[in-house]
C-alpha cells in the first residue's frame, strides 16, 4: 500500500530529518513508528500523504509515487489526524466540521450526509451535532478531530502522538477503537512515544533514531531488545525492565504486558512447586 | 508542619453549571513529594490553580471553603504574594517563556519582585545550575527542545525561591526520557532543597518512585488520599481507572491468582528486587 | 518579503551592533530631519551615501542592500507620482528645479528614511531594542508586549504551518478558486490560528501572573546599557550632522541639479 524507497528529505532549515529510509506497509496493516522526539517519525509520516516529498528517493501510494500526486489526491486515500485538534477545528458545528473535508472531496449532499452520520455515530457524537467543537471538552474535540478524517474513509489512517494528554481510560478507549479500525480492513499508522500504549497493541513496530529505522518487526521482538531500545532512546515497558532485571533466573525475556508476564510467572511457579 | 492545608474546599468557574472541585479537604505537610492524578476533568488542575491563588483571584468564579498555603489565606493575598511562597509550572513548555533569552526569562520574576541586580545574578546563576543548563543561558527559548524549554520553565520558577512548587502535568508534551528528566530534576528539589513538590501526572509508571504521598481525585472530589502503596494497591484507584503502575498491576494480578508477594512495588527496580528475593527460595 | 528580510536581525557583533539602541535611534531621528529639510538632489544623495561606511563596519551590505531593492517599488511609485504631480502643477515645487528632479528627491527621501531605519534595525537585536526602550523610561507593559510579540513570531509561523498542512491533508486546496473562493479557503486557517493565539494568551497571562507579575511598581533589571566611547562618538557624529545640516540648509546656497546642469 505504501512504499518508502531509500528516501532522504532535508527541510529549508538544512536540517537532515531522513536519512534513506526504507519500508513497505502492506494493506491492513498495523504499524506503530516509534522513536524519540526529533528521531523523524512526524517526517516521515508526512511523506505518505504528500505534506512533504522526499529531497532524494521515493515514496509510493498504492503504486503511484507521491511526486505525481496532489496533496488533495493523497489525503483522498491516507488519512492523518493531527496530534492538537485545536489545528483544524474551526467550524461552527461538528457536523459542518466533519463535512468539511467531504466538501472538499466532492462527495454530494447525499453521500455526504450519510457519511456525517455514519461517523459522529462511530465516535459517539451524536448528541453533539449541532454543537460548536468550540464548546466541547479535549477529549471530546479529539473525537471530533478523528470523526471528520474517518468520515471520508480513506484506506490508510494515520494518527500523530494520539494518546498525549490522554488520561488511562480514554487510552484504553483509543486503543479499542484502533484495534477495531483495523479489524475491519484499514491500513492503521501510528506515529507515538508511548511504549506502554504500543505493548498493549502489539502491532508491528517500526522503530526510528535520528533519521533512519533502527529495528522493525514484532513489537514484542522489539521492544525487549536491550540493544535496540537503546540506541533509539526509548524505555522499555515496565514489565520488561523487570524481566531484564531477572535474566539471570531463565524467564524469557521477551514479555511486553502484564498479561504475558502473568503466564510466565505462574508457569515458572508452578514447576518450582512440581519440583518440590 | 502542615504547608498547605484545605477544609471542604468548593470552586465553580464563571459560568459553570457545576463545581469543579467539591468538598476537597486535603492537608500536605512540609517537604513532601505529594502525586495527585485521576481522570481527566477530575479537578486537578483547578486544584493546582488554587494553591497559587490564580484561583480565585485570576479566575474570578465563585470560591468556597477554607485554603491555607505557606501560612497565607490565599483569599486575603494577590497572586504576587503568593508567587513567592508557592512556584507553578503549567503544561506546555513553549507558553511559559516570554523572553529572548533563557537568563532574562529566569530573572523574570526576580525582575517583577524589583530585586537588585547582584543578588538577581546570584540567584539566577543559582537557578540555572540546579536544574543543570547553565550550556543554555544565552539560547533563544525557541531554539530549545521540549524537555529543555520545561527545565528552563522549572529554573524561571525556582530563582524565586518557593517554598512549595506545583507542577501541573509538566510532560505531556516530552517523550519518556524526556519526561524522566524532569521528574529527576523535581526530585532532585525535593530531596536535596526541601522544596515540597505538588506533582500532577498521569504516568505514574514513571513518577510514582518519588511520591510519598498520592492523591486520587474523581469528578471534582478527592477520593483517596495516602500513602503510595494503600492507594496503588486499592481496588478504587483501579475501578476510577487510574493508570497505575504496570508493575502494581502485576502484584494484583499474581495476587488474585493465589501467589501472594511480599511487598507493594510501584516501580521495575523494587519488583524486579522482590521478585529476586521469591525467586530465589 | 524582501523589504521585511533587510529588517531582520542576525546573530553578529560589530562596533555598531555593539552601540546603544538610544544613540543609534538619534542618529536615524537626525538623518530623518536632515533628509526632510532639504529638496535638492545634491544633499539628498550626500544623506544617501552617508551610511554606507557604517553599513559596511556592521557587515550587513546584503541585507541592506535587500532592503533597499524591496523599497524599490514603493520608491518607483513616487518617484511617477510626483513627477505627474510636478507636471501638473509646477507652482508648488521648487523654482530652482525642473519636475524630474523634483520627483528624483523625493524617492530618494524616501529611499534616506527607509535605508537609515534598515540599518537601525539590522544592527539592533530585539532584546537590545527593549532593554534600551525599558530604560528609556517607557512603561514596561510596552516593552513587554514587543518582546513577547518578536519572540512569538516564529511560533506563530510554525503554527500557521502546521494549521495549513491540516487542513490540506483534509483536502484544502489553496491554490485553486477564483479569488473569492480563494480568500475564503484561508478561514480555516485563520480561525484556528486566531483561537490558538487567544489560548496562548491565556496560558501566558497565566504564567506571568505565577511569576509575581505586579509585584513591584519599581521593576529591576537584569541588564543595564551603559555607554561606551563608541556612542559618543556616534552622538558627535550625530550631532555634526545635525549642525551641518542645518546651517548649511540656512546659510548656503543649495544648488539644485538642474542648476548645475551646462545651459
Amino acid at each position: 500500500m505504501i512504499e518508502v524507497k531509500d528516501v532522504y528529505f532535508t527541510y529549508p532549515t538544512e536540517v537532515e530529518a531522513l536519512k534513506g529510509v526504507s519500508l513497505s506497509i502492506r494493506n491492513g496493516e498495523f504499524v506503530a513508528i516509534m522513536g524519540q522526539n526529533g528521531a523523524g517519525k512526524t517526517t516521515l509520516v508526512k511523506q505518505f500523504n504528500g505534506l512533504l516529498k522526499p529531497t532524494k528517493g521515493e515514496v509510493l501510494v498504492d503504486s503511484v509515487s507521491t511526486r505525481d500526486l496532489s496533496i488533495a489526491q493523497l489525503a483522498r486515500k491516507v488519512g492523518f489526524v493531527f496530534q492538537n485538534p485545536d489545528h483544524q477545528l474551526f467550524s461552527e458545528t461538528v457536523e459542518e466540521e466533519i463535512a468539511f473535508a467531504l466538501r472538499n472531496f466532492g462527495f454530494k449532499e447525499a453521500t455526504l450526509k450519510r457519511r456525517v452520520t455514519w461517523a459522529l455515530n462511530l465516535l459517539g457524537l451524536t448528541e453533539y451535532r449541532k454543537t460548536s467543537p468550540f464548546m466541547l471538552s479535549g477529549g471530546e474535540r479529539k473525537r471530533v478531530a478523528l470523526a471528520s478524517v474517518l468520515a471520508w474513509n480513506p484506506k490508510v489512517v494515520i494518527l500523530d502522538e494520539p494518546t498525549i494528554g490522554q488520561d488511562h481510560r480514554q487510552k484504553e478507549i483509543l486503543r479499542q477503537f484502533i484495534v477495531q479500525l483495523n479489524t475491519q480492513g484499514k491500513t492503521v499508522v501510528i506515529v507515538t512515544h508511548d511504549v506502554e500504549f504500543v505493548a498493549e497493541c502489539s502491532p508491528r513496530v517500526v522503530l526510528m533514531a535520528q533519521g533512519q529505522i533502527v529495528a522493525d518487526g514484532d513489537a514484542q521482538r522489539i521492544l525487549t531488545d536491550p540493544n535496540v531500545t537503546l540506541r533509539a532512546s526509548i524505555v522499555p515497558p515496565q514489565v520488561t525492565q523487570i524481566f531484564l532485571k531477572l535474566a539471570d533466573f531463565g524467564l524469557p525475556a521477551d514479555v511486553i504486558d502484564v498479561s504475558e508476564a502473568m503466564k510466565v510467572l505462574v508457569e515458572y511457579f508452578e514447576e518450582e512447586k512440581g519440583k518440590r | 508542619m502542615a504547608i498547605i492545608e484545605t477544609k471542604n474546599l468548593t470552586y465553580t468557574y464563571p459560568g459553570a453549571t457545576k463545581p469543579s472541585i467539591r468538598d476537597a479537604s486535603l492537608t500536605i505537610e512540609k517537604g513532601e513529594f505529594v502525586i495527585i492524578t485521576g481522570p481527566s476533568g477530575c479537578g486537578k488542575t483547578t486544584l493546582c490553580r488554587c494553591f497559587n491563588g490564580l484561583i480565585p483571584h485570576f479566575y474570578a468564579g465563585q470560591l468556597e471553603g477554607e485554603l491555607t498555603v505557606a501560612g497565607f489565606k490565599v483569599v486575603e493575598h494577590p497572586i504576587y504574594e503568593m508567587a513567592q511562597r508557592v512556584g507553578l509550572v503549567f503544561q506546555n513548555p513553549e507558553n511559559q517563556l516570554f523572553a529572548l533569552s533563557v537568563e532574562k526569562d529566569v530573572a523574570f520574576g526576580l525582575e517583577n519582585l524589583g530585586v537588585p541586580r547582584d543578588e538577581m545574578r546570584k540567584r539566577v546563576d543559582w537557578a540555572l545550575q540546579t536544574t543543570d543548563i547553565e550550556e543554555l543561558r544565552e539560547r533563544a527559548p525557541h531554539e530549545l527542545s521540549g524537555g529543555q524549554q520545561q527545565r528552563v520553565a522549572i529554573a524561571c520558577v525556582l530563582a524565586m525561591q518557593p517554598d512549595i512548587m506545583v507542577f501541573d502535568e509538566p510532560t505531556s508534551f516530552l517523550d519518556p526520557l524526556g519526561a524522566q528528566k524532569i521528574f529527576e530534576v523535581i526530585n532532585e528539589l525535593n530531596k536535596k532543597l526541601g522544596v515540597t513538590v505538588i506533582l500532577v501526572e498521569h504516568r505514574l509508571d514513571l513518577a510514582s518512585k518519588y511520591a510519598d504521598h498520592v492523591v486520587i481525585m474523581d469528578d471534582g472530589k478527592i477520593v483517596l488520599n495516602g500513602k503510595p502503596r494503600e492507594i496503588f494497591y486499592s481496588e478504587t484507584a483501579r475501578l476510577i481507572g487510574v493508570g497505575i503502575p504496570k508493575a502494581t498491576h502485576l502484584w494484583q494480578r499474581l495476587q488474585e491468582h493465589g501467589i501472594k508477594l511480599e511487598g507493594f512495588p510501584t516501580s521495575s527496580e523494587e519488583a524486579a528486587r522482590l521478585l529476586r528475593e521469591v525467586l530465589k527460595t | 518579503m524582501s523589504v521585511f528580510e533587510g529588517f531582520r536581525f542576525r546573530h553578529v557583533s560589530s562596533p555598531i551592533h555593539r552601540r546603544d539602541p538610544r544613540v543609534k535611534f538619534l542618529y536615524v531621528l537626525v538623518m530623518f530631519i536632515a533628509a526632510v529639510m532639504f529638496y535638492e538632489l545634491p544633499p539628498l544623495l550626500v544623506l544617501f551615501f552617508l551610511p554606507t561606511p557604517f553599513v559596511f563596519l556592521a557587515g550587513v551590505q546584503r541585507q541592506w542592500l535587500r532592503s533597499l531593492r524591496g523599497a524599490m517599488f514603493l520608491a518607483t511609485f513616487l518617484f511617477v507620482f510626483n513627477l505627474i504631480f510636478g507636471y501638473i502643477s509646477p507652482g508648488t515645487i521648487p523654482w530652482s528645479m525642473s519636475p524630474l528632479e523634483y520627483a528624483f528627491s523625493m524617492s530618494l527621501r524616501f529611499l534616506v528614511l527607509v535605508e537609515s531605519f534598515s540599518v537601525f534595525f539590522l544592527t539592533t537585536s530585539p532584546d537590545h531594542l527593549s532593554l534600551a526602550l525599558e530604560q528609556s523610561h517607557v512603561p514596561y507593559e510596552f516593552t513587554f508586549a514587543f518582546t513577547t510579540a518578536v519572540r512569538f513570531v516564529p511560533v506563530l509561523a510554525e503554527e500557521a504551518q502546521t494549521i495549513m498542512d491540516a487542513q490540506k491533508a483534509r483536502g484544502l486546496e489553496l491554490e485553486r478558486g477564483n479569488f473569492m473562493k480563494r480568500v475564503r479557503n484561508y478561514i480555516p486557517i485563520l480561525i484556528p490560528l486566531i483561537v490558538s493565539a487567544i489560548r496562548r494568551s491565556l496560558e501566558l497571562a497565566e504564567a506571568m501572573e505565577s511569576r509575581a507579575w505586579g509585584a513591584s511598581k519599581k521593576r529591576t533589571n537584569l541588564y543595564v546599557l551603559k555607554m561606551r566611547e563608541g556612542d559618543f562618538i556616534l552622538i558627535i557624529i550625530s550631532i555634526i550632522l545635525l549642525v551641518t545640516a542645518i546651517y548649511v540648509r540656512y546659510f548656503v546656497p543649495v544648488p539644485s541639479f538642474t542648476m548645475l546642469l551646462p545651459k
